[in-house]
């Protein structure tokens, strides 16, 4: 996987659930071997884009290809790794149970299969819990363990629905520097946050709200885009402002916007 | 759809090993499946009190205890898979619904097994009931009607938005089925809509087949009608249960 070929391609995706639209229109791609930010305010739609590329969202309207493939393809199954923001693993089981029934599915046999569960365990830190409960794990275990089931098919493509969320800093940073290790070995993360301070720490960026990107380009080039002295204070100047003056903008706005959409339909 | 219906042995395998697994570390439910079957049949035997109406009665509970409790457990265990979000994770991964299917049915047919030889060899010996022949028969149909009942519970938890819904599958799916099998009245009573009713439902041949094969000391082909109808049912119900199972959400 080189750097230049677009992992992910989508054009004029369009998800729309019970009457309401989710992602309006969305045309992009992501690079291989980076780190991509999907940064955007809790219920903007990051995550059924997440969904939608992992193949278990149905599509309104729109292409997307994944890895030269259609989105939910059998053969994709296996190449995309996807942490949601649940852990979604069994309470009931050990940590190694856990690791041991998804590497099966994903796979992995014998040595294979014990080796990446090793691996897996030491890079998420989670050495000398094998044997625990995972219903007894703190929260920031918790989120480690359903990274691990991500991770641990070695995929090419990883889709993490944000991965930090409740872990203390010095496990934030090292899960940085591990997606960052990750990309420059040859995989290609997406990784989703509402924390603009995790934006820096990415190579690209998609501003993400109300179902459509708002930027979509490197953190330098956002900021000098918007000439915003952080990404925080750019995604706010991107976004139109304090919510007064978008509403009376919006409501200037809404008629036009109205026709514009029953043209295109 | 050819993807789909193929059915890997080893991710069966694995499957039915992970809910096992999870058993294991929840013995409090182990002892139960197993347990109460067996206390509702003692309890059966004293209420009855007469050895004439226990020999016709106990072999038809002995076929409707295990499928109760296997709907029941099924059901939650589908539903609890949905709402950890364990299912969507397994649906993104390389594993055919089919496989996660038969990997249950593997898994609680063996639970199965275990509860109905406890629970006939109570019956057998302690309580008292005695049959015309082998007790291995009655044992395999047993077996099956448990299988069939998590077969049900499977499918059921397809329509179950919440483990509260899923709980109430029980009284909602089970106790029509349980009045209309035979067990309250003979099913050659019934008025004809009833009876119709009782024709199309599962556990009427569950019941059925365990009322044959207690009166009767060899096979007959009436019981093997029984058994390929419970067999075609729990087909159906697993298929039906593959087919509900979305890989794509709307």
């Amino acid at each position: 996987m080189t750097g230049a070929d677009p992992v992910v391609e989508a054009r004029g995706l369009v998800v729309r659930r019970s009457g309401h639209v989710i992602l309006d229109d969305l045309t992009f791609t992501i690079a291989g071997g980076q780190v991509t930010g999907l940064l955007g305010p809790s219920g903007c739609g990051k995550t059924t884009l997440m969904r939608t590329l992992v193949g278990v969202q149905e599509i309104t309207a729109g292409q997307v290809t994944l890895l030269g493939r259609q989105a939910g393809h059998p053969r994709l199954r296996d190449r995309i790794g996807y942490s949601t923001q649940d852990p979604a693993v069994y309470p009931d089981l050990t940590l190694t149970e856990n690791l041991r029934y998804f590497g099966t599915v994903l796979g992995l046999k014998r040595d294979k299969l014990t080796g990446a569960i090793a691996k897996t365990v030491r890079d998420l830190d989670l050495g000398g819990l094998e044997d625990r409960l995972v219903g007894t794990f703190s929260g920031g275990q918790l989120a480690r363990v359903g990274l691990a089931v991500a991770l641990l098919g070695a995929p090419d493509l990883l889709v993490l629905d944000e991965p930090t969320v409740g872990l203390d800093p010095v496990l934030r940073h090292d899960l940085w520097a591990m997606f960052h290790r990750l990309a420059d070995a040859g995989t290609t993360l997406l990784v989703s946050s509402h924390v603009m301070d995790e934006a820096a720490r990415c190579d690209y960026l998609l501003f993400m709200r109300d179902g459509r990107f708002l930027a979509e380009a490197t953190p330098a080039a956002i900021l000098q885009e918007t000439g915003a002295a952080d990404l925080e204070a750019a995604f706010l100047r991107l976004a139109g402002g304090p919510r007064e003056e978008r509403e009376e903008r919006a409501e200037r706005a809404e008629p036009e916007e109205r026709a514009e959409k029953a043209a295109k339909r | 759809m050819s993807a789909e219906a193929a059915i890997s042995w080893t991710l069966t395998r694995a499957t039915a090993r992970r809910v096992l697994a999870q058993l294991r570390h929840d013995p409090r439910t182990i002892v139960m499946m197993l347990a109460v079957p067996s206390v509702l049949m003692i309890l059966l035997r004293y209420t009855l009190n007469n050895p004439l109406a226990l020999n016709r009665f106990a072999p038809v509970y002995i076929g409707v205890f295990p499928f109760v409790i296997m709907f029941i457990v099924a059901a939650i265990t589908t539903q609890r898979e949905r709402a950890r979000g364990t299912l969507e994770r397994l649906m993104a991964m390389p594993l055919g619904k089919l496989d996660l299917l038969a990997g249950y049915g593997i898994a609680f047919g063996l639970v199965a097994c275990v509860q109905v030889t406890v629970v006939l060899i109570i019956s057998l010996t302690w309580l008292g009931v005695s049959l015309p022949g082998s007790a291995v028969p009655m044992a395999v149909i047993a077996v099956l009607d448990a299988v069939l009942g998590m077969s049900l519970g499977l499918f059921a938890s397809a329509f179950a938005r919440s483990e509260f819904q899923a709980v109430q599958f029980m009284p909602a799916f089970v106790l029509p089925q349980a009045l209309l099998c035979g067990l309250v009245v003979a099913r050659a009573d019934m008025t004809p809509v009833l009876r119709w009713l009782s024709d199309v439902l599962p556990l009427s041949y569950a019941v059925d087949a365990m009322q044959r094969i207690s009166t009767s000391a060899s096979w007959t082909t009436a019981i093997g009608a029984d058994i390929a109808i419970i067999l075609a049912f729990t087909a159906a119900a697993l298929v039906g249960g593959a087919l509900t199972l979305r890989r794509r959400t709307r």
